[in-house]
């Protein structure tokens, strides 16, 4: 693995300067605090659709910059660290993801260039109950006259209540790994409603209805019955940028821990002095280490389209996933009482720490899949 | 393409006035500068690509075949002709400069980078050749030596660093005592003033191979008055003398390389200080940098690369259920937490390899791997025990099959890998204290 380019560190700068100075962690106080249904702000989006976000991961040909996973990764990892709320991961990351993929020329030249410019928001609808099991998907594709009829339901849709198409994965025929087709439908579609779910990270996530949806054979992306494998390369991308963005989160709440136990006196003294304090930052800080090499091997991984992706990405989202459910904990722990506070933004990590913890797969279930590739 | 912008990427042209730091700003770097970045790495990569030919050319000439896959350890067990093969294998490294090959040739090294001394090391292993030089100089070429470059005089490397890199001079290092263990700065072996020599009156321990080496690097107390750290210095003196006898240290896993060694009216040439008077503790410092990075390798201690998978050692002694799941849930976990311990550690070493490509400084987060490649190291031999059931109890003799006397000898060994080279509780509150900038405590009582 090699360190991040002189490109990579450039666009990390770029990146924390504006989100640090236009979307820092206020701003998401502020975004919650209005309301707001999209539970982003318009202006956040539009910025980053400016900044030229939404076209990281496309080729050139279709309008984008092609610039690859690690590099998204390391301005998912300063969104993180704010906590800016928008559709960039779910949309540009995941969604465009998937047309790479699954799509043909024809999908990628209609779909890429809207999703860089902002006009489609993508998201991938894979989930159907409480636990991430892509293996057991259940909603039903038929076939219906040239095209495919869909039925069933998906949940914990991320920005499922403002994406305009999702990429959903459906039942063809088969079980277990055999006989999935991922389609793309759009949200305006006949029979497709959905419904927003209140999460307590306050961010837009939703449960999604397809009731006898009609879709045409050309919203298939990929292979029918053959979409398992992309799915799972699909899956592997969602979660190493997820990884990415944890990271952020997990690097600015021990931040402000660490500043926290330079300035917060007692006993006449900070408390970063006493040595149960500093050797537990020493751990964490370890941790967060050994974190950031996982994160950065697995985004690597897939823009050098390397056999390890699986493993690297499971190894990724299980030890981010470890750092960050630590971190969140020590973050209200060592602040003490100010950190159980709605005022102080400790609870902002907390929540949103175990909001990314389930998506994609958690802790236990990525090193399940990670023994399973090991082969024990 | 936008022809107004001939390095655009092509989505949407650059907006006047467009306050925000857009991803195309990366462009910025001409074309011209790109390019000659950018040759100026290929031409690096073709130079290391034929530094990598002619390293395996001569390889194959001079590397005795007889010697191919034998560990490095072999003096003293082999027959005759192997120890004349090796005795040539090693005086043609020598010759070569390969011994500690990032040295400068005129103190016996190559005066190559580390990615061609890492070139040469790929080689080596690819054909089942090693460098035994650093391990037969003891302390020489991985810390001694490289701290000698650093502080030494040129009269002093002229002198020591040609045995070292030959592998013909034993080194060892008289650091810890009795009463300086991880505070090391309390010591009290004391060199005096006597003349053309300082004479030395102490007990050190824990002085590895102190008992087989030709040279001892000693940390001394040269002035009792002044505060702890400020009054050390770091003298080199010979073993072969009076004044100098060691005893070895036998230890809950058996035998071991170390040794007690104790200096009674011991001898050490002025001219052999390294490094000015009383500011000792600063070389020492640099020392133990070196040290730390020698031990970041999360390797079981005696552990081999021809070893069955760790996976593979457990599905053989707790079998697979239907699903080809570890039968065991429980050890299962833990398994996969080890092993992925042991793989994001590997990654971090990578990361920092490559984030510290051509900077010389020892890197800071040092004091992170050696903690990290601790808990491998000791969880993977207590994780192996326990996959071992009651095989993994064995002491000696032949109910017990040697992969599994020797995991013990990981495991008993292993509980040293946290003590020493500043032990675990050390490293954190280096970590704290200098990576994180938190303060010492004040508190009293």
């Amino acid at each position: 693995m090699a360190a991040l380019t002189e490109e990579q560190s450039m666009i990390r700068d770029q990146a924390k300067s504006w989100v640090t100075e236009q979307s820092p962690v206020q701003k998401f106080r502020e975004m919650r605090d209005s309301g707001i249904e999209s539970k982003f702000t318009p202006d956040t989006w539009q910025a980053m659709i400016d900044m030229g976000w939404t076209g990281i991961l496309v080729p050139e040909q279709y309008g984008g910059s092609g610039l690859g996973y690690l590099t998204f990764g390391v301005i998912l990892e300063e969104v993180g660290r704010q906590l800016t709320a928008s559709p960039l991961f779910a949309s540009a990351f995941v969604g465009a993801s998937a047309v790479l993929l699954g799509g043909n020329e024809e999908q990628k030249q209609a779909i890429l260039p809207k999703v860089v410019e902002g006009s489609v928001i993508l998201t991938l609808a894979v989930d159907e109950g409480p636990r991430h099991s892509p293996k057991k998907t259940k909603l039903v594709a038929e076939r219906s006259g040239s095209g495919f009829k869909l039925t069933g339901n998906k949940t914990f849709v991320h920005e499922g209540m403002t994406a305009t198409d999702y990429v959903v994965a459906a039942r063809t025929s088969g079980e277990g790994e055999e006989g999935i087709t991922l389609f793309l439908v759009s949200a305006s579609a006949d029979g497709v409603s959905r419904e927003a779910v209140t999460t307590f990270d306050s961010r837009g996530y939703a449960n999604v209805h397809f009731d006898g949806v009609t879709v045409s054979e050309t919203t298939v992306l990929g292979t029918v019955d053959q979409g398992y494998r992309v799915l799972e390369a699909l899956l592997d991308r969602a979660r190493a940028g997820l990884g990415a963005e944890m990271l952020g989160t997990a690097a600015q709440a021990f931040d402000m821990t660490l500043d926290y136990l330079k300035t917060r006196v007692q006993f006449g003294q900070v408390i970063g002095s006493f040595q149960a304090l500093g050797h537990r930052a020493a751990g964490l800080f370890g941790q967060m280490e050994l974190s950031r090499s996982c994160v950065e091997a697995a985004l690597q991984a897939i823009d050098d389209d390397a056999d390890a992706v699986p493993k690297l990405c499971s190894l990724s989202k299980a030890k981010v996933g470890d750092f960050l459910h630590e971190m969140s904990n020590q973050l209200i722990q060592i602040h003490g009482g100010i950190g159980m506070t709605d005022e102080f933004d400790a609870g902002f990590y907390l929540k949103r720490a175990r909001l990314l913890e389930p998506s994609f797969g958690n802790r236990a279930f990525h090193r399940d899949r990670y023994a399973r590739l090991l082969g024990f | 393409m936008m022809s107004d912008s001939p390095s655009c990427s092509g989505a949407r042209p650059w907006r006047q006035g467009d306050d925000l730091p857009i991803i195309r700003v990366k462009y910025s770097l001409s074309t011209l500068q790109y390019n000659e970045m950018e040759g100026k790495r290929m031409s690096k990569q073709v130079a290391l690509e034929e530094f990598r030919a002619s390293t395996k050319t001569w390889l194959e000439g001079n590397f005795p075949k007889t010697l191919v896959g034998s560990a490095m350890g072999l003096e003293g067990e082999a027959d005759d002709s192997m120890k004349a093969d090796f005795e040539l294998w090693r005086q043609r490294l020598a010759d070569k400069g390969w011994g500690a090959p990032t040295w400068p040739a005129e103190f016996g090294g190559a005066g190559i980078g580390h990615p061609e001394a890492k070139i040469i090391s790929q080689e080596m292993g690819k054909m089942g050749a090693f460098n035994p030089i650093p391990l037969m100089a003891g302390m020489g070429v991985t810390m001694v030596g490289p701290t000698l470059l650093e502080y030494g005089t040129d009269e002093q490397k002229a002198k020591h660093l040609r045995g070292m890199a030959s592998g013909e001079t034993r080194w060892c290092l008289g650091l810890s005592e009795p009463g300086a263990g991880s505070d090391l700065a309390s010591l009290i072996t004391k060199a005096e003033d006597d003349g053309d020599t300082y004479k030395l009156n102490g007990q050190k321990t824990w002085t590895s191979g102190a008992d087989i080496s030709q040279w001892c690097g000693a940390l001394v107390r040269t002035d009792s008055n002044a505060k702890k750290r400020d009054g050390i210095s770091f003298v080199m003196l010979p073993m072969a003398q009076d004044g100098v006898s060691t005893k070895p240290i036998r230890l809950i896993s058996g035998a071991s390389p170390f040794c007690d060694t104790f200096f009674d009216n011991a001898q050490a040439e002025k001219s052999d200080l390294l490094g000015p008077l009383n500011e000792g503790w600063s070389v020492v410092k640099r020392l133990l940098q070196h040290e730390r990075q020698s031990q970041t390798q999360a390797r079981g201690p005696g552990g081999s690369t021809k070893k069955p998978s760790f996976q593979q050692i457990a599905k053989d002694y707790v079998g697979v259920d239907d699903s080809g799941a570890l039968a065991d849930g429980d050890l299962r976990v833990r398994l996969i937490d080890h092993l992925m311990d042991s793989e994001a550690h590997g990654l971090t070493v990578n990361r920092i390899t490559a984030e510290a490509r051509g900077k010389v400084e020892v890197s800071a987060a040092a004091s992170i791997l050696k903690n990290s490649a601790t808990k491998i190291a000791q969880g993977k031999a207590e994780l192996t025990m326990e996959l071992m059931g009651s095989q993994g109890v064995g002491w000696e003799g032949d109910n017990y099959t040697k992969e599994e006397l020797d995991n013990v000898q990981d495991w008993l060994w292993g509980k040293a890998i946290s003590i020493y080279g500043g032990s675990f509780e050390v490293q954190n509150n280096i970590i704290s204290k200098n990576i994180l900038g938190l303060p010492e405590n004040t508190q009293k009582g």
